[in-house]
């Protein structure tokens, strides 16, 4: 296979939007069978240049070339057609929900390959879906509908799917975000195997800056729409001087812990259950001034809790207590209106309004504060405060008035978290509210999470992120399969304990 | 090549522009059209009265429908909704010999009862709002037929049963329907709802639950509330049109109020776009009427015979439709 060993080229590519020039003269170089990591903080143009790679900018100006030879990429088709397959960051949209998982894998042939028959050849079908699958050690069946997967298993679906493409070049934009420690290792394995034994040139794009050192080669950092270096990845380098040319200053890796007074205990919460077996028998407390970290893999229930005490979905057993006194939350608008707030997990489908403006967006979870005695908004107020908030989060857009689905997938994240922190709530949920975002963010958002702390407020933080947990909470609760399997103070708690029962393990 | 590609960008930023403006370009070439070929007939002011007066009707069925559309629903069953409000309201004044005040509000209430039903159909039946109002479409046709008797209502005609009738229909109740007081009605109203959606809260969370439901919803806003809350906002509308239908025809007609559904659902269609909103807006919606009414007034005067009248606004209106639609490729 490595006869086919060939270069891809792109010189001085550029794109303007309005207001922004989200990429200016950059050149980029990959080699099949390379694993390149692609580093940036938010809105830097990662995936502003990669979608030209596959075809999905075609307004940009400059050359691609592949083994010497110029293409214009203009068209989907036509970055498909040389071999250039682009996960995106937000799998979902590439998906079709109501195919199965064969259809999906086999979309293209089913468009492209009928050479005239017009009937699909279903047993076919599923039969060259299931080998690649095997071919790939991926565990899925394929006669599964696409909705019913998790994202992990969607994004498989979707690598599977470039691969079947005779695919030369691999990009992967933001694929371990949303996955946990095993799906990420499962990703790594397939993704070197692609590399070495199929001679795939794969671009990886990530925010998780350690992970890059145990599968790329070589790194590119862009930093404002402009690639800033290329580095070989090696021990001589370190996820400091990683971050260093990311942000261009230095940057503390550890975050420092500011220490808030704690208080009474703010919310209660015993012997919790939904209807489906996603939260059993969860009990715990905040007090005021606290951080409580719930910790737990992908899938283990922490999303489901939140909702759950937020009122999103429907509560099966349990009490919960203010301050004491027993409330019921039966649906987001109760919690809200008690003081409950949550960032929850999927941006784009629970978190932003995409079609809406920044301001507008930020304001929606607390619009009375914007509104006078009428109702009526009071314009000057609402902009004021998403000033603020875009400046105290450094949330990248050219002006409030932006819509929200022009931003960058970590932008969008700030929004969604931003949003709440306006909103006078008492307790603040927050589920993986750094997923995506880069660490110069990462470190904003924290800051804001303690001043929360500071004001006394009740913080609950949900994150498969172990080293977030350890930074910023006071004490962690660990989740397994929807149960709360042990409670522990934080600065006496190591990662390998952590872990240990995120896994499974028991007392 | 880099000219190629400044070409295509430049390309992009022109239909950029032209989506936005679209509409109102394709009204004011509409209108100077009409007013080079005709300008004795065409461009005087009694004809601009009868266009705005003409368009009354369709704009506030529209208005209805606008409220609808920004909370991400969608209504088919406007025009006999309002063909009922209409039956009710001639007959509360020829069976009933009710008074105005009493008679309008009445029919407007009646109007929100029956919408009360559709909004149970969507919001706690979960049918789809294309399904649960096609049902009411035929419901309402069949219900407001009962009622009447199986014809039309008007003052002097004896009810089904033989009974014969008293009642009159007011004097004021036709100057409602005639030049300044319909066309003040809509202006009015297109400028309320412009402000209520635009400036108030509740208009903003009509536009948060339509942009996202899921999204609304985590924010803490009673999403299913709001539904409700603008069907039967869209319902004051929406019947109030039914008895500006009767004012102008003194008599409630069978399906009178029929015609008017899929010129208002185009009205809304062709104003999302207008000056970059992208979304259902009164004013929006007001230019859509306008280039509705202008263009069949127009049509009219040319002596395009009726019956290839709606052959020829189609055409239009997709032409119209497909400009504010036909969007740059990326948004897909
Ligand atoms: N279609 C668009 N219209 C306007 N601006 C855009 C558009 N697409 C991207 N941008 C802007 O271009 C810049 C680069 O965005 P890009 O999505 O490439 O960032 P990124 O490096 O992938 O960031 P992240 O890590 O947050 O995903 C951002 O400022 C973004 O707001
Ligand atoms: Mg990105």
């Amino acid at each position: 296979m490595s006869e086919n060993m060939c270069t891809l080229e792109m010189k001085d590519i550029s794109i303007e939007f309005p207001g922004v020039k989200a990429l200016n003269n950059v050149n980029f170089t990959m080699r099949s069978g390379e694993i390149r990591a692609v580093v940036g903080a938010n809105g830097a143009g990662k995936s502003t240049l990669m979608k030209v790679l596959a075809g999905a900018n075609e307004t940009y100006t400059g050359d691609i070339f592949i083994d010497s030879q110029h293409y214009e990429l203009r068209t989907p088709r036509a970055a498909k057609d040389l071999g250039i397959e682009l996960v995106y960051q937000e799998v979902d949209t590439a998906l079709f929900p109501y195919l199965t998982v064969g259809e999906n894998i086999m979309f293209n042939s089913i468009v492209t390959g009928m050479k005239g028959r017009a009937m699909i050849r279903w047993r076919k079908i599923n039969k060259s879906a299931r080998d690649i699958l095997r071919q790939l050690n991926m565990d899925i069946d394929v006669t599964r509908k696409m909705s019913s997967l998790t994202l992990a298993q969607k994004q498989m679906v979707l690598i599977a799917r470039a691969v079947r493409e005779q695919c030369r070049f691999l990009i992967l934009d933001e694929p371990t975000a949303p996955l946990s420690l095993g799906e990420v290792a499962e990703l790594f394995r397939i993704v070197k195997e692609l590399a070495s034994k199929k001679n795939v040139g794969i671009i990886f794009i990530s925010h998780r800056l350690p992970e890059l050192f145990q599968i790329c080669q070589s790194l590119t950092v862009m930093k404002d729409g402009q690639v800033v270096a290329n580095r070989t990845v090696d021990s001589s380098l370190t996820v400091q001087d990683i971050v260093n040319l990311m942000l261009g200053r230095s940057f503390e890796e550890n975050f420092p812990k500011i220490p808030a007074p704690i208080g009474d205990v703010v919310i209660e919460a015993e012997h919790l259950m939904d209807g489906e077996g996603k939260v059993r028998d969860v009990s715990f407390s905040i007090r005021s001034g606290e951080i409580v970290g719930v910790c737990g893999l992908v899938g283990a229930g922490k999303t489901e809790l939140c909702k759950l005490l937020f009122g999103a979905n429907r509560m099966g057993a349990g009490t919960v207590r203010y301050k004491g006194k027993p409330i019921s939350v039966h649906s987001p608008t109760s919690a809200v209106r008690q003081k409950i707030a949550l960032v929850p997990e999927e941006r784009r489908k629970e978190g932003v309004l995409v079609s809406e403006p920044v301001y507008f967006n930020l304001s929606a979870a607390c619009l009375g504060k914007f509104a006078n005695r009428f109702s009526f908004i009071v314009r000057s107020l609402e902009i004021a405060n998403a000033k603020k908030l875009v400046g105290d989060l450094g949330i990248k857009t050219p002006s409030v008035y932006q819509r929200v689905k022009y931003l960058s997938g970590g932008n969008q994240q700030k929004v969604a978290v931003g949003k709440w922190l306006t909103s006078d709530s008492d307790i603040y949920m927050l589920d993986e509210p750094t997923k995506g975002v880069d660490v110069g963010a990462k470190r904003d958002i924290f800051q804001l999470i303690q001043s929360l702390a500071k004001q006394g407020k009740a913080v609950l933080y949900a994150s498969s992120e172990i080293n977030e947990i350890l930074a910023i909470t006071d004490r962690l609760y660990v989740m397994y399969n929807g149960e709360f399997v042990t409670e522990l103070e934080t600065h006496k708690t190591t990662e390998e304990e952590i872990l240990y029962y995120a896994t499974g393990g028991r007392k | 090549m880099a000219r190629t590609t400044k070409n295509s960008a430049a390309r992009g930023a022109v239909t950029g522009f032209l989506t936005k403006w679209a509409s109102i370009i394709a009204l004011i070439a509409i209108f100077g059209f009409f007013a080079l070929k005709m300008p004795q007939l065409f461009l005087t002011s009694s004809n601009m009265i009868t266009i705005l007066r003409s368009i009354s009707v369709t704009t506030i069925i529209a208005i209805g429908l606008t409220v609808t559309l920004a909370v991400g629903g969608f209504d088919l069953s406007s025009g006999s909704m309002a063909t009922m409000s209409g039956a009710l309201v001639i007959s509360f004044f020829v069976w009933y010999q009710m008074n105005m005040w009493l008679a309008i509000p009445l029919a407007i209430t009646a109007t929100m009862a029956l919408t009360l039903i559709t909004m149970f159909l969507i919001v706690k039946c979960k049918i789809p709002d294309l399904l649960a109002t096609l049902a009411m479409m035929f419901m309402l046709d069949g219900l407001s037929l009962t009622y009447s008797g199986g014809g039309a209502v008007s003052e002097g005609m004896p009810r089904f049963d033989g009974t014969p009738t008293i009642g009159k229909i007011p004097r004021m109740f036709k100057d409602m329907g005639q030049a300044p007081a319909i066309i003040i009605i809509m202006i009015v109203i297109v400028i309320i709802i412009h402000i209520f959606l635009t400036y108030t809260k509740y208009g903003r969370y009509i536009y948060a639950v339509g942009g996202n439901k899921e999204a609304a919803r985590l924010s803490g806003i009673p999403v299913n509330r709001y539904r409700i809350f603008a069907g039967m906002l869209s319902a004051v509308f929406i019947g109030l049109g039914g008895v500006l239908v009767a004012s102008r025809n003194m008599s409630a007609q069978i399906q009178g109020a029929a015609g008017y559904a899929m010129p208002a659902i185009s009205a809304v269609f062709i104003g999302r776009s207008v000056a970059g909103a992208d979304k259902p807006n009164a004013f929006g919606t007001f230019i859509g009427a306008s280039l509705v009414g202008i263009l069949e007034n127009g049509l009219i005067m040319m002596s395009v015979p009726y019956y290839s009248l709606n052959a020829v606004k189609g055409v239009v209106l997709a032409i119209a439709l497909a400009s504010t639609y036909y969007s740059s490729k990326s948004e897909g």
